[in-house]
């Protein structure tokens, strides 16, 4: 029933073309200048492709209407006019200068990073970004929310428009300052990806070895989501991007927020575990962060990602199963040592050496990560 | 005028595979299965291309129905995302090497040779090799699916680093590419050698039919592109198994030098499929208007500028990747001129029509289709040419359906246009022209259905090939889904037509259509041609 009522309501905007915030029909004019000039540069081509589209179409209608045989149309024997030839290929070539004018203006202006307020590293992982704020050195991973990660998974057939923003939530947003020209540099760890918010006008890949950039100015604090947009592996589809644009006060909170967590972060790490602790953590850890490959019982997927159940690393020994973890291991496993903290790390580990029924008893602490580093 | 003396035909036909026969025998076909290995006959090969394309066509829609339940609805119901990438690059490997490339190649074999009155390819035996690969190099390319880690998955441009994450494919998945590309080169070398030194005599190149000379453009850039192509993926192979590092930026390489060796190839690839369609609907335009096309001239102009431009143009498919300004408007202003000589293409045929006397039988209806919507896609190609707005389009479904709609009621309608053009010559009957405007009808209007919402999904931000998105995007979604069932189930009515087309019906006269003999040479070769046509060369006016 339901997605019959899905079908009819398509067919109906398609037919009726009615516009309705919940289905867009076009792209949005976003919230940067930039973004505006490229929503009209936009709409400029699109009017003036409809334009000679209703011109050719016409001609085509009036044709296919008026000489046809059956209509007692006798055929014409014509089949050559220079002057019309030479007329209809000037003339879009003119039509083409009048796009080209605004377009260079534009780009122009899109490529112009000088002048930057400050500037934010975008690192792409498989599936994840990395965001590094090269002024204050605040640093972190944003990945897909927990909510939106439990629902995508085959077969759960939870109803993922119970998720609030499924698939468009992360964990951790960038956040970054209204009314300031930020300045981002990109690139990758892995494979490339692609980072896209549509409300900013502009997507930039972020390639493996080479450093991109590119620079918003957001002019209102808020919200605004975006996806990678660069095939790069089985989860490409779960790699959504968040921008949380706050007022130039609320950054400044923030950022001292960011600080003090760092600081306790330190402190943890110096900490030591429960083994309750470690495997609660744990758990939490495993399922963010690798239930995406080797799945959450632990049996992983045949022939692409080996299981972590009776899997001879997770049960032999200690020092190698740590390295797999920090150091990632061939071109599958990521390195996380980046990526999670020595808390995060030993707790995952912990988990893995005692969960999915491999009872090693071992307890990994912060401190014998920390140690290896 | 065909029935050629038995003189003749020992002069002409030393090249017959059976050439020690019993000189009587060879008027027809060896019998049973080996006539169709061995056979040197261009309308023997053309047939197996056209099948072997039709069978692919099958195989590749199949796997784009996947990638459409899939789609169906938010949430992930039927494939895991990895299955789901595998499908997606078999399916886009197999359209365009599988389906429309040697659909077209089956075209210039049947009918080169009857346009330009030659008895046969220059190289025959080299046609027998150039089909024979092709199934070999489909069976290794499918046997990937079964492999440890699966088929290809990283999309049909097999990007690095993301390829050369791949387990036991990738060599067999490279070999394919070699063995298509060898294929490929073959049959374009014959084209040109056919077309040049086997015309009949009269025939200059300003008389050529336009289907020849869209397919000696084709050809040119075939022979140019695939080498490249097949070097940038042996560099990958290289890279994999020999610790070369030329894609790998750890060992000083470079992963855009592949994205430009790629679209050097990929971008007069996606001409590759479209010219010869030009051919084709520029043939049947002027039959059902009864008129002489307009502007043959510029059209061959228009052709090969076309084909020119497409070598010049490749980084449009790489604005992202952060080259220089400078590099960034100079692969615009020269994508944005082609649209200079498509747009002449599509006056002359607007003007072919114009004052003529319209029927509409069903290859003229595709033939029709495929002006309003390649030129749908036209204009969305204009809109990406331009850098800035493509900032915005690129790699989401507005892509896809620009791209859909250049290949599908594009390419892929000039092939059904053509087949239904020519089905009663090769076949000697008249196919069920009731079924064929069913199938034109569900065809049409279902691709629409199909793609036409999915240049909003793209413009509200669906990024392309993910199995799975958020809810804003469900509505069109879902009318894709369902209209991509109806137009994959309305190609069994085009299988049925054909089916019924060779075993009986009507007999086609040899004009078949009115008045067509103005319009192309082998239209005054009886329905079906014998087996061994123009064994003495015909008179050109
Ligand atoms: C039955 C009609 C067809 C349907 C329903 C269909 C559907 C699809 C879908 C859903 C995708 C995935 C889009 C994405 O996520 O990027 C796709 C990709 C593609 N299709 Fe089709 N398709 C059809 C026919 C064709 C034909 C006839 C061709 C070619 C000649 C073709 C060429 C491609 C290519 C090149 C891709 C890109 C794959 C990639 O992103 O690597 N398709 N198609
Ligand atoms: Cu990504």
């Amino acid at each position: 029933m339901k997605k019959l009522k899905l079908l009819i309501t398509g067919l109906g905007i398609a037919t009726f073309g009615e516009a309705n915030a919940d289905y867009a029909l076009n792209l949005s004019p976003g919230v940067t200048q930039l973004s505006r000039d490229i929503y009209d540069l936009h709409m400029y081509i699109l009017w003036i492709c409809v334009a000679i589209g209703v011109g050719v179409y016409g001609m085509m209608v009036y044709s296919i209407m008026h000489h046809r045989k059956s209509k007692g149309a006798v055929p014409a024997h014509f089949h050559e006019n220079t002057k019309l030839e030479v007329v209809w290929t000037i003339i879009p070539f003119v039509i083409l200068l009048a796009m080209a004018v605004p377009a260079t203006k534009v780009m122009i202006e899109a490529y112009d990073t000088s002048a930057s307020d400050m500037t934010v590293k975008v690192t792409g992982y498989q599936w994840k970004w990395r965001y590094t704020y090269l002024d204050n050195g605040i640093d972190f991973f944003s990945t897909l929310d927990a909510k939106s990660n439990e629902a995508r998974q085959l077969g759960v057939r939870s109803n993922p428009e119970a998720v609030p923003n499924y698939l468009l939530e992360v964990d951790k947003p960038l956040v970054i300052p209204a009314g300031k020209k930020v300045r981002f540099l990109f690139t990758a760890a892995d494979v490339i990806h692609s980072w896209w918010v549509p409300k900013f006008g502009w997507k930039k890949d972020a390639i493996p070895g080479y450093v991109t950039d590119a620079w918003t100015k957001v002019e209102e604090p808020g919200i605004y989501r975006g996806q990678c947009a660069e095939l790069c592996g089985r989860d490409h589809g779960f790699m959504p991007i968040v921008v949380d644009v706050k007022s130039e006060a609320d950054y400044g909170k923030w950022v001292e927020a960011q600080k003090a967590q760092a600081q306790k972060a330190v402190a943890d790490a110096a900490k030591t575990y429960s083994m309750a602790e470690l495997m609660a953590k744990g758990e939490e850890v495993y399922n963010a962060s690798c239930a995406g490959c080797h799945m959450v019982n632990g049996e992983g997927m045949q022939g692409m990602f080996p299981a972590i159940k009776g899997s001879s690393v997770a049960t032999g020994d200690l020092n190698t199963h740590l390295d797999v973890v920090v150091k990632g291991k061939g071109q599958m496993m990521p390195a996380f040592g980046d990526s999670l903290s020595p808390v995060e790390i030993a707790a995952v580990v912990t988990y893995q050496r005692n969960g999915f029924g491999n009872n090693k008893g071992d307890l990994v602490q912060p401190s014998d990560v920390s140690a290896r580093n | 005028m065909t029935e050629a003396t038995h003189e003749e035909h020992a002069i002409h036909d030393e090249h017959i595979a059976h050439g020690h026969h019993d000189e009587h025998d060879h008027h027809g076909p060896a019998k049973g299965i080996m006539r169709w290995v061995f056979t040197t006959n261009h309308k023997d090969i053309g047939t197996l291309y056209l099948v072997t394309a039709l069978i692919m066509f099958m195989v590749g829609g199949a796997m784009a129905l996947v990638i459409r339940a899939e789609l169906f609805e938010p949430g992930m119901q039927y494939v895991d995302p990895n299955f789901f990438n595998q499908m997606t690059t078999l399916h886009a490997l197999i359209m365009v090497f599988g389906a429309v490339m040697p659909a077209f190649v089956g075209f210039a074999n049947w009918m080169i040779p009857m346009m330009i009155g030659a008895p046969d390819m220059a190289l025959p035996r080299m046609n027998n090799w150039s089909f024979w690969i092709l199934p070999f190099a489909f069976v290794m390319l499918a046997s990937t699916l079964f492999m440890d880690g699966g088929a290809p998955a990283a999309g049909w441009t097999l990007y690095p680093p993301l390829v050369l994450q791949g387990g036991a494919h990738l060599p067999f998945a490279i070999f394919t590419v070699h063995l298509l590309g060898m294929s490929s080169i073959m049959g374009a070398i014959n084209i040109i050698v056919t077309v040049f030194n086997m015309r009949a005599p009269g025939m200059t190149l300003m008389k050529l039919p336009l289907f020849v000379w869209t397919w000696v453009i084709t050809a040119f850039l075939l022979i140019t592109v695939m080498p490249v192509f097949a070097g940038a993926v042996t560099m990958l192979l290289t890279d994999k198994f020999f610790g070369t590092s030329f894609f790998n930026a750890a060992g000083g390489g470079d992963p855009v030098l592949y994205q430009h060796l790629f679209w050097f190839f990929g971008h007069p690839e996606v001409y590759i499929m479209i010219l010869p369609s030009f051919g084709v609907i520029s043939t049947i335009i002027p039959t059902f208007a009864r008129k002489p096309l307009f502007g043959y001239s510029s059209m061959v102009y228009a052709t090969a500028s076309i084909g020119f431009l497409s070598f010049i143009v490749w980084a449009h498919h790489q604005y992202t990747v952060g080259m220089p300004l400078a590099g960034e408007l100079y692969f615009t202003y020269a994508t944005m001129l082609i649209a200079v000589p498509t747009g002449v293409k599509v006056f002359n045929w607007v003007a072919t029509m114009w004052k003529g006397a319209m029927t509409f039988e069903t290859p003229m209806l595709f033939a029709i289709a495929f002006v309003v919507l390649f030129t749908m896609g036209g204009f969305t190609g204009l809109m990406m040419s331009i850098s800035p707005a493509d900032l915005q389009y690129h790699d989401t479904y507005f892509i896809v359906a620009h791209f859909h709609y250049v290949l599908v009621p594009g390419a892929v309608f000039a092939l059904f246009a053509g087949a239904y053009y020519w089905l009663p010559k090769w076949t000697g009957h008249m196919y069920d022209e009731k079924l064929g405007k069913l199938h034109f009808w569900l065809s049409t209007v279902s691709v629409n259905v199909l793609f036409f919402p999915q240049h909003f999904l793209g413009l509200a931000g669906m990024p392309r090939r993910i199995p799975d998105y958020a809810v804003q995007f469900a509505e069109f979604n879902a009318m894709s889904s369902v209209g991509a069932f109806i137009f994959g189930f309305s190609q069994l009515i085009f299988v049925w037509v054909v089916i019924k087309a060779i075993r009986g019906g009507e007999k086609a006269t040899d004009e078949v259509w009115e008045g067509a003999s103005e319009h192309g040479l082998e239209w005054t070769l009886p329905s079906p041609p014998p087996y061994h046509t123009w064994t003495t060369a015909p008179d050109i006016k």
